[in-house]
């Protein structure tokens, strides 16, 4: 081995273990290279030019907390059809009983995880399970945030990712109101953002997405939304004892394509409280003042302009 | 074609390293140049600069996950909240003093007009540098400039801002360079540009400045309500304004001091004149300011907050760095106290810098325990560290060879 051999093995070797060092202390290095985002806006593109989209109106799930029983086997139906990282269906469906447990802390979705399930208690220490995923909004923040325009909401109610414009400037982040998109922070050259397709790609084959197939437990409930919508308020009034009068998602944010009906109030279960006008509009209202102003502004800087301009030119002369 | 013969070449060849004696080393040896660097502050620099490049180089090759403490709690840290958020409200000399100076016609602040373009331009410059590294895919970041248009998103507006703006301090700033160059026609061409730039330069800058508080107009639910407010971008606009007001005249007193030799025709009173009157002009804005925050508060019925922690947090920035510059502002004014509009100025830099960290860092997200708030690693922090070691470097450069002071 000559010197110069020598120096290239031990550059190379030092640097694959300083790599793997640090992979190995995180723990979150499969974190990237995530393909369901990707899949869904490939199917949405195709889905255009070939045929009319969905006719009518747009579809939601409805989530009837009370019949949650935190099995989550949506999480694992989830991980599998978006093909993402999973483990043995029987891991998932033990932890509402094993201790201690993934639900001991509250979780949020990251770049491999889609959905998942919380579990926060009543008064009487009787656990409630609450699923937590993209909300679908019909006035998206993502969508409105994103300054190359890299997301889409379907006319089935799917609020997509293009990966193929993102910048990776993580705006959409910022403005979610419900904290979903994540970010493949350990892909150091082509990061996305992962999220919730609502399982476009099974919608358009005519069945509902792969969490509420699943779901045994009555807790998920697809149709249009405006059915979803009579259904909410059809179990509120037949149950009254069982709700909280709240349909949350029928007007927050403008409204979203998932809709929850709790026994407790919604702040106590993480949800954030929000207005019925998104805001969205603030931005949107802003960036109109602003090119009212700019426009108006030009006027007289123009005519500003065009003094400092004559006035030079006049003393000029006079020198 | 073309036939270069030999002696030709070697005449060349002589007047580029004349060329590059004269206006890149100042007339000295490279040797020579390089030995009049040899002090601590130097020294110092080239070993932020090394840190800051070691960091820029990992965030390249593994990924702003190991390199940084952003997470999908807190995608925007250091980087956003002061490369861009501070370093842009620090960058807007330009907007104030350039525009008085070239389009209002205000020629007693003539002098500080060259200095406040080159700041302005420099800072937009390394701004948009150091974002270069916050940005996921970097690489595709023109894609908003000509190949997908997202409308609705204030993000557009300043990214587009920004680029506009860079071009705009360039076309300000080009005379000095040119003449530099010993271009003549090309700086008088640019010269005559000039004022339109500032012209548009003033919309541009206020738009991009405003917008950068827009930016947080969106998560409402995520804001702490002492910093949240549907005037954010009024807000924001006017601290850039005092902000500007504020380092063109630290900016300045340290130039003038450091630089005293390359002033043509220092007159120190008139210079102590003008920062009184700048001194003035930062006076009435702060006021207007407070005012707006008072009406703020009063608005959206937020007396309650300020018994909080995060109230006494709110007051600490408002009292300390807005109230407190006020009172000395109006004695500095009324004793002719030069000193003492430095010592405000400075005051209104580090408050401004104070309050873009808490609209982005200590507001945002304010309700999650504080073991899962954010805070900088190392990396993040030498390479915001690199940014401004480059920007005084640069700022250096090219003082001592153009014609700004």
């Amino acid at each position: 081995m000559d010197r110069r051999e020598f120096l290239k093995r031990t550059l190379i070797s030092s640097l694959t273990l300083l790599m793997a060092e640090k992979s190995h202390a995180t723990g979150k290095e499969t974190q990237r290279g995530n393909r369901a985002n990707e899949i869904n806006w490939a199917k949405y593109e195709a889905e255009k030019k070939t045929r009319e989209a969905v006719q009518g109106e747009s579809y939601a799930v409805l989530v009837d907390i009370t019949k949650c029983i935190g099995c989550r086997r949506c999480e694992w139906a989830c991980n599998e059809w978006n093909k993402n990282p999973n483990k043995p269906l029987s891991e998932f469906e033990k932890s509402a009983s094993e201790k201690p447990s993934v639900f001991d802390r509250i979780r949020r979705t990251d770049a491999e995880t889609f959905t998942i399930v919380n579990r926060f208690y009543k008064e009487d220490v009787t656990p409630i399970y609450v699923k937590k995923q993209c909300m679908h909004c019909l006035e998206p923040a993502c969508l409105s945030a994103c300054f190359v325009s890299s997301f889409e909401k379907t006319k089935e109610g799917s609020v997509l990712y293009n990966p193929s414009l993102c910048v990776g400037c993580r705006y959409c982040m910022i403005a979610c109101p419900f904290d979903i998109p994540a970010y493949e922070y350990f892909e150091p050259l082509r990061p996305q953002i992962t999220k919730c397709t609502m399982c476009f790609d099974r919608i358009i084959e005519g069945k509902p997405p792969a969490c509420v197939e699943i779901c045994s437990a009555d807790a998920l409930i697809f149709g249009k939304r405006s059915d979803i919508i009579k259904l909410a308020h059809r179990k509120l009034d037949e149950n009254p004892e069982r709700y909280i009068p709240h349909v949350y998602g029928e007007y927050e944010t403008g409204g979203t394509s998932w809709l929850y009906l709790s026994p407790v109030p919604f702040e106590k279960l993480g949800f954030p409280k929000l207005s019925k006008k998104p805001d969205t509009e603030k931005t949107a209202s802003f960036l109109f003042t602003v090119k009212v102003l700019e426009v108006v502004a030009s006027v007289p800087l123009v005519y500003a302009a065009y003094k400092a301009i004559s006035s030079k030119g006049d003393k000029e002369k006079d020198e | 074609m073309l036939h270069i013969k030999p002696y030709q070449a070697r005449e060349i060849k002589k007047k580029m390293s004349s060329w590059i004696r004269e206006k890149i080393f100042l007339g000295k040896t490279f040797s020579e140049y390089l030995a009049e660097h040899k002090n601590p502050m130097f020294i110092l620099a080239f070993i932020i600069l090394c840190l800051s490049f070691y960091s820029m180089a990992y965030r390249l090759i593994y990924g702003l996950g190991p390199a940084t403490n952003l997470s999908d709690t807190y995608p925007w840290g250091l980087w956003i909240s002061f490369d861009i958020l501070v370093g842009i409200a620090l960058a807007a000399p330009g907007l104030t003093v350039a525009t008085a100076v070239y389009l209002f016609g205000l020629k007693d602040y003539k002098k500080f007009a060259k200095p406040a373009v080159l700041s302005s331009l420099i800072g937009y410059v390394f701004a948009v540098f150091a974002l270069m590294f916050d940005l996921g895919r970097y690489y595709r970041v023109f894609y908003v400039i000509g190949w997908s248009w997202g409308l609705s998103s204030v993000l557009f507006l300043i990214a587009w801002h920004f680029f506009l703006y860079i071009i705009i301090c360039f076309v300000e700033w080009s005379p000095a360079f040119f003449k530099w160059l010993g271009l003549n026609r090309l700086r008088d061409y640019f010269s005559k540009l000039g004022v339109w730039a500032t012209a548009l330069g003033v919309i541009i800058a206020g738009g991009h400045q405003s917008a950068l508080g827009a930016l947080f107009l969106v998560a409402s639910n995520k804001m702490h309500p002492l910093w949240y407010s549907s005037l954010l971008p009024i807000f924001f606009l006017g601290s850039a304004i005092f902000a500007g007001i504020s380092m063109v005249i630290l900016e300045s007193t340290i130039a003038h001091k450091i630089f005293k030799n390359l002033v043509k025709d220092f007159d120190d009173v008139e210079f102590n004149k003008r920062t009184i009157g700048l001194g003035k002009a930062l006076f009435v804005i702060l006021c207007a300011y407070l005012i707006l925050k008072l009406l703020d508060i009063t608005h959206y019925n937020n007396w309650h907050y300020l018994i909080t922690p995060y109230g006494y947090w709110y007051m600490f920035e408002i009292l300390g760095f807005v109230f407190i510059p006020v009172i000395l502002l109006a004695f500095a004014v009324k004793e002719n106290n030069t000193k003492l509009v430095r010592v405000s100025a400075l005051l209104v830099v580090l408050g401004v810098i104070l309050n873009r960290v808490n609209v982005s860092l200590i507001a945002y997200n304010w309700y999650i325990p504080l073991s899962e708030k954010y805070y900088p690693t190392w990396m993040e922090v030498s390479l915001s560290a690199g940014i401004v070691t480059m920007i005084i470097l640069s700022y250096r450069f090219i003082v001592r060879r153009m014609e700004i002071l």
